[in-house]
């Protein structure tokens, strides 16, 4: 593909990508009714209005997992001696980038439900203190990556550390399910976690988010791998014309005869 | 079998450098039992709340104690390049990692007899149920050293090594905190029937980190 | 066969080209020492032959393995003696020695014959963080010589030896190169080097001069020969 070519299709799909994640947000605002009717949260037959974050929340948490399973798909690819090559490392980075960005958001968005519904930022809520977890896990994870070195070390020791922080996911998940079904008695958690997506509208402004967020990713990313591509061939550019130059120094010395 | 007697050298070599030079026994440890001290002062001693929260406080000490072994650990590799000679001598890098990291278990494990005891005395908990806290103490404790030598090779001659590993080590063994300080506190309840689930995550988990260190390390040790 | 044989080896340290292309041979039973001014690329070029660093591009055969394709299987066969001694600080002189001969799967009675051989039978109980500089540089030749490798690899061994030290370096050496060992060094004591050495390289920014071996009807020379060096 041309690299002309290359770019309509970008553009093209960074067009889809925000015109996607527009209608998301048009819908999950003006079109889908509030649950149990604008006022229910007030009458407490319901969550009114708050439930919208729902439409941001639900994908930005789906996009998160996506992003640190590619990661380490990424990290198993390079790590395979058959399909060893330095853009699978890429890949990782700038997918746990990505990943982090938006744990970051999903928690930002479920404390934000979380200080209506529950009547406090943070409740403890299983799914919400595993994403937490996550996030500090590949916050680590980053700091890794930029602990110099050279590209083979770099990509050798994040994709080990990428293995090991996704291997710590459903143990994590297991863990903190279990820890905080523990505690059900405390009356925040009985508090209605539960949505009645009936509406069809719900539900197509749902999937409509999940789609929005994949293609916004898959353009993130892509951009992403390719500006780290153009830096590290840039890198590369410096080095061999290094190498050259240290070779012309040395031929260009006068040698001084040397015999024992 | 090679690799265990040469793990048995590394080991034996690192705790031999720990009993001469005193590092776990004169501050590591002073340091955990600081730290159970420190908790006494943040929630007031005279309440009922201490002895409820000591299982959590107890193993809070042992991860931040495990951070400085880890640390320790790795520093006394890379203080005159040792870690170049060990890589130089052909040794498997499965042997390093099962001995440097049995060598953290066995100092772990006296260091959390010295704080259990601690806790005994300045939380004024009963300690009962030693065929939990027991099992419960070396699985968790399999975990910890397991991912921290994991974390350590790939930090060890950083410049940003001690600020690094308890990043990586800490998020990762939130599990463990979790199932250990649950074991504990079903242990040290009497209902003991509820800690034995929270043991074989606790495994599992041992289980998980201990395979990927013997299967990873060499190419940390050479390439990272 | 050479014992070392690299062809055009690039070698990276993060992002400085450390080795340019070097060209190197090596027989069985050789003293070769390299030369050239700080920063030309000595050590990367012993620790490149040690299997430690990963070659960029080129070639490299040390003790018949390849090391593009392994680093590590020729590495019981060699011993390096760098700017480090490799040494545990809280360890003393014969536990080091002990643990370097275990830890390559050699006989660790050999330990006390080397300790003697290097002079530290006296310190023999005292920890690496007590020794003198020279006296560690004792202790990091004996790790070496007590394992007997095919292969020595020394860097600016002759640092903090006293005089009785370097005579003693050079005798070994010598004992060594005799009993058909290779021995490569970096040096800047070159009067003392050159004495002991069959060949000069000089190394000069990356690059190797008189690296490559003459050969004599396909046969690299004989052990034991000086060679001139050939300088393009």
């Amino acid at each position: 593909m041309s690299a002309q070519s290359r770019s309509v299709w970008q553009t093209a799909l960074g067009a889809v990508a925000a015109l996607a994640v527009g209608a998301t947000v048009v819908m999950a605002l003006f079109v889908v009714p509030a649950d149990g009717g604008r006022d229910a949260f007030v009458r407490g037959t319901g969550q009114g209005d708050a439930y919208r974050l729902l439409f941001l929340h639900v994908p930005s948490a789906w996009l998160a997992y996506l992003a640190f399973g590619v990661t380490a798909l990424a990290s198993l690819l390079w790590l395979f001696p058959r399909t060893r090559a330095l853009h699978w490392d890429l890949l990782a980075g700038a997918s746990a980038e990505l990943g982090v960005i938006f744990t970051g958001l999903t928690l930002a968005l479920g404390s934000l439900w979380g200080k209506p519904i529950w009547g406090q930022w943070w409740a403890w809520d299983a799914r919400l203190t595993t994403t937490a977890v996550l996030f500090f896990l590949y916050l680590g994870y980053l700091a890794l990556r930029r602990v110099g070195g050279s590209p083979e070390q770099r990509a050798m020791r994040s994709s080990i550390a990428a293995l090991i922080a996704f291997a710590d996911v459903p143990i994590v998940h297991f863990s903190v399910s279990w820890w905080t079904t523990l505690h059900q008695d405390g009356s925040v958690f009985n508090a209605k976690m539960q949505i009645h997506i009936q509406d069809t509208s719900m539900q197509a402004t749902l999937l409509l988010g999940v789609a929005a967020f994949t293609v916004l990713y898959a353009y993130l990313v892509l951009r992403r791998v390719q500006l780290l591509a153009v830096e590290e061939g840039l890198a590369e550019r410096e080095l061999e014309a290094a190498i050259a130059q240290r070779v012309a120094a040395a031929g260009a010395r006068p040698r001084e005869a040397v015999s024992i | 079998m090679t690799i265990l007697s040469d793990a048995l050298a590394v080991a034996g070599k690192d705790l031999r450098i720990e009993a001469r030079s005193r590092v776990t026994l004169g501050q590591i440890l002073p340091f955990g039992v600081l730290v159970l001290l420190l908790f006494a002062f943040a929630l007031d001693p005279q309440s009922r709340l201490l002895p409820n929260v000591a299982p959590g406080l107890f193993w809070i000490a042992v991860l931040l104690a495990a951070v400085l072994a880890v640390s320790r650990s790795f520093a006394v590799e890379s203080e005159h390049g040792a870690r170049d000679a060990l890589r130089l001598s052909g040794i498997d890098g499965a042997s390093v990692f099962l001995g440097k990291a049995g060598a953290i278990v066995l100092e772990l494990l006296a260091l959390e007899v010295v704080l259990l005891i601690g806790t005994f005395g300045l939380y004024n908990v009963n300690v009962r149920g030693l065929e939990v806290l027991i099992p419960t103490a070396v699985a968790a404790t399999c975990g910890i050293a397991a991912t921290g030598t994991v974390y350590g090779i790939l930090a060890a001659g950083l410049r940003v090594r001690e600020t690094l590993v308890p990043l990586l080590v800490l998020p990762v063994t939130a599990p463990v905190l979790l199932g250990a300080t649950r074991a504990f506190d079903d242990a040290l309840t009497g209902s003991t029937g509820d800690a034995w689930p929270w043991v074989q995550l606790l495994v599992v988990f041992a289980a998980v980190y201990v395979t990927a260190g013997i299967v990873a390390f060499e190419s940390l040790l050479e390439e990272a | 066969m050479p014992v070392v044989s690299t062809r055009s080896a690039v070698c990276v340290l993060g992002r400085f080209p450390a080795l340019a292309g070097a060209d190197l041979d090596v027989a069985a039973g050789e003293i070769v020492l390299l030369s050239g001014p700080n920063g030309a690329g000595k050590t990367t070029l012993l620790r490149l032959i040690a299997g430690l660093l990963p070659l960029r591009s080129g070639s490299a055969t040390v003790l018949g393995v390849d090391l593009r394709r392994d680093r590590r299987s020729h590495r019981r066969h060699l011993a390096l003696v760098g700017h480090d001694t490799g040494c545990y600080d809280d360890l003393t002189v014969r536990e080091n020695v002990r643990f370097g001969l275990r830890s390559a799967g050699a006989d660790v009675r050999q330990a006390d014959a080397a300790i003697e051989r290097l002079g530290l039978a006296a310190q023999s109980g005292i920890t690496h963080r007590r020794l003198s500089a020279g006296q560690r540089r004792r202790l990091a030749l004996a790790v070496a010589f007590a394992r007997a490798p095919r292969l020595l690899l020394l860097d600016e061994p002759h640092a903090g030896l006293d005089a009785d030290g370097r005579a003693l370096l050079d005798e070994l050496l010598a004992a060594a190169s005799s009993e058909g060992r290779t021995v490569i060094l970096a040096s800047h004591e070159l009067e003392r080097a050159r004495a002991l050495a069959h060949r000069e390289v000089v190394v000069d920014a990356g690059l190797l001069h008189g690296g490559v071996l003459e050969t004599i009807d396909g046969d690299v020379v004989a052990q034991g020969t000086k060679v001139e060096a050939a300088v393009s």
